[in-house]
């Protein structure tokens, strides 16, 4: 972390933010065996992309997981959580089940949209899960918006709208950054910057130098940086941010420094082109948010090295199992293409049987 | 004839034309130093420098409003989409200031600027990154698109695209990017607007753009081989400007067409051919014009259904069956 990106001045141990203090070792050790339930799931997920069992894109977010089970852990009942096509970390961590979200990636009738989305496209409504977008920073009106509706409802509530560090270049965020200071809307922006986009780094797209959620300030908008790898960092940060979009419905700019150890997806074959392995090798090795959070709770005396290797364990175990049930289940039947276009349709209306819905034969 | 792929195809046709017109320059997301995220530019930003090649931050409307603003001065931008689903966040200046300025200038203002990328299904992107917009570009007068099925015919309309005063939307299809034709080393330049008969026939005309061609081929094969049937296959290669004299000699020679279309069906490009049909060659035809297109929905992304969803050779023959 550099110095002149942190609002902070002094080391800080986030492990006594309030929000951290308060935890017990039963939660400590949930995130975890969740931050593991990521990796394991997109370690499978890999496997099967590479033996053709999956098509399209596999966006990884390994590396990464403490950002989302970090923000993701502190939502409540009207929080809700927008985000990019690398949207597995935040899908399982809203809970979501693994097994419809490994049946998805398999293009099965069971996966969560009905294997119809694919890796890029999870929803979960219920789980106040607004997606999976495939279109940079398409999202980021949309996270406005859910802030908007919190508002409108008069509820206490807030959006965490998740972006990355080559998101931030585009108007929609920009127009949603002003309309929501504008307007005073509860959205916390949290660009995950794992400081590339595809194989641009941030020196070759950012025409502020010193970090992205500084142009915030642009429109009066409130902002910090937290560092990725300190999942307690993550925690304080964002609650702060939570705090002022609940009791002051205020916006909030949250860049949290991160990595991503694979390509920009599996299928990036420049992934060791634009950045040394040395590179990849030094985050993984000093800097993984997983095995960093492990340590601390071995130190903390919450885990002993035995117990983190028995939740692991189990981990891999039901990321089997749901891989066993996405192989099992069946493809969609081909006249489900035509389901999920129109909801009057769907739900056979008067209005959706008035008129023609559907072209061709 | 060497044979070469669709990419390198294009790229020989950037390649020639940034030497030989100082005013050509690429522009788009990670079309230099990562060599483009398809490759098509690979090697370009070493060969010819920064000011040539340049590499974009995500941010299309502004990237592609700029190339806009400098072809109004005479620089003749080749835009790069890493894929043309993204066009959609530059829409408002493709449709509206590439595609209106001229006419709103009373033809003082022209925009010879190529925007250019992948636009295709049947790749399990899903509906956000599979959208074929060549419909929805040509209803829109002022702008042009062209949409090449072979190595061949992306080079020398890339040439022509180019040396265009006007805009032009080029659509390449990733399926074909690695996929080799016969090219001749001499230059070669394809007029817009000129179809192109891509099997010759007597029975049955199938009328097709970009890969729905190389789908339309191969359903003559199976016409050919199992029915008898001898089809002849137009490749409309540009949708806008129309070789409607083209559309309008197959028909008259076969009195038959089946439309193959990757776009939906409503109001996709086959609907506009099947008006022209209708309209101007009503007395030669012995049967009523079929459309094969993408079946009308979003594009999903199950491996297993997406193949059907698109046209398939099989679908062609069942509809050619029906009017032979
Ligand atoms: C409008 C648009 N342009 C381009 C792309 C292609 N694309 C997908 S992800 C990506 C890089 C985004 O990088 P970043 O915002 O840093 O997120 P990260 O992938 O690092 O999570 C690009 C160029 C797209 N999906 N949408
Ligand atoms: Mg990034």
């Amino acid at each position: 972390m550099s110095e002149t990106k942190t609002a902070a001045t002094e080391p800080v141990d986030y492990a006594r933010a309030e929000i951290n203090s308060a935890l017990g070792a039963a939660e400590k050790i949930r995130f975890f065996s969740e931050m593991l339930r990521i990796r394991r799931f997109e370690q499978t997920a890999l496997k099967y992309y590479n033996q053709g069992k999956m098509g399209g894109f596999l966006h990884l977010y390994i590396g990464q997981e403490a950002v989302a089970l970090g923000t993701v852990s502190l939502m409540g009942k009207n929080d809700h959580v927008i985000t990019a096509y690398r949207d597995h970390g935040h899908a399982l961590a809203v809970g979501m089940d693994m097994k419809a979200c490994m049946a998805e990636l398999l293009g099965k009738a069971t996966g969560c949209s009905r294997g119809k989305g694919g890796s890029m496209h999870y929803f979960a409504p219920d789980k106040n899960y607004w997606g999976g977008h495939g279109i940079v920073a398409g999202q980021t009106p949309l996270g406005l918006g859910l802030a908007y509706g919190v508002k409108y409802k008069g509820l206490k509530g807030c959006c965490l709208c998740f972006l990355g560090d080559g998101a931030v270049n585009q108007g929609s965020y920009h127009e949603s950054l002003n309309l929501a200071a504008l307007w005073k809307l509860p959205v916390i922006y949290v660009i995950e910057n794992n400081q590339y986009s595809m194989g641009t780094s941030m020196e070759r797209s950012s025409a502020m130098r010193n970090c992205l959620a500084e142009r915030a300030e642009g429109y009066g908008i409130a902002w910090d940086v937290a560092n990725g790898e300190d999942f307690y960092e993550v925690r304080a940060k964002t609650w702060n941010a939570i705090r002022r979009a609940h009791d002051e419905s205020l916006p909030f700019v949250l860049e949290v420094d991160t990595y991503r150890y694979y390509g920009h997806s599996v299928a990036d074959a420049n992934a060791k082109k634009y950045r040394s392995a040395d590179e990849i090798e030094h985050y993984k090795t000093h800097h993984d948010p997983i095995r960093l959070w492990r340590k601390r709770l071995v130190d903390e005396k919450v885990l002993t090295e035995e117990s983190a290797d028995e939740i692991d364990a189990a981990v891999k175990q039901e990321v089997a199992e749901a891989a066993q049930f996405a192989l099992d289940s069946e493809d969609p039947a081909p006249e489900t293409i035509f389901e999920d276009v129109y909801w009057e349709v769907d739900n056979q209306t008067e209005v959706g049987q008035t008129g023609r819905h559907f072209f061709g034969d | 004839m060497p044979l070469i792929t669709y990419r390198t195809a294009l790229n020989q046709a950037l390649a020639e034309e940034i030497l030989r017109d100082e005013n050509v320059v690429i522009i788009g997301e990670e079309v230099a130093q990562y060599n483009g995220a398809y490759k098509v530019t690979e090697g370009l930003w070493e060969r010819f420098g920064d000011k040539r090649v340049v590499d974009a931050p995500i941010s299309e409307a502004g990237f592609i409003g700029m190339g806009i603003g400098a072809s109004m001065l005479g620089i003749r931008p080749v835009m790069e989409l890493m894929f043309w689903s993204f066009a959609y966040v530059a829409w408002d200046q493709i449709i509206n200031n590439a595609g209106q300025v001229r006419y709103m200038s009373g033809g003082l203002i022209n925009c010879p600027i190529v925007i250019r990328g992948p636009a295709n299904g049947g790749t399990n992107v899903g509906a956000t990154h599979s959208h074929t917009p060549e419909n929805f570009i040509a209803n829109t007068p002022g702008l042009k698109v062209v949409c090449p099925a072979t190595a061949y015919d992306a080079k020398g309309l890339m040439k022509a695209a180019i040396r265009d005063n006007d805009p032009v939307c080029f659509m390449e299809n990733t399926l074909l990017y690695g996929e080799s034709w016969e090219v001749p080393e001499e230059e070669y330049v394809i007029p817009l607007g000129v179809a192109d008969i891509k099997r010759a026939g007597t029975d049955v005309s199938l009328i097709a753009h970009g890969r729905a061609v190389l789908t339309a081929l191969k359903a003559a094969e199976i016409l050919e081989a199992d029915h008898g049937i001898h089809a002849e296959v137009l490749d409309l290669r540009s949708i806008r400007p129309l070789d409607e004299e083209a559309v309008l000699a197959t028909v008259r020679k076969t009195h038959r067409a089946v439309l193959v279309d990757e776009n939906k069906p409503f109001c996709g490009v086959s609907a506009q051919i099947a008006a022209t049909i209708q309209e101007k060659a009503f007395d030669d035809l012995d049967a009523p014009v079929q459309r094969v297109c993408t079946l009308d929905a979003p594009s999903i992304y199950s491996p297993a259904l997406e193949p059907i969803q698109l046209p398939t050779p099989e679908r062609v023959v069942i509809k050619a069956l029906d009017i032979c």
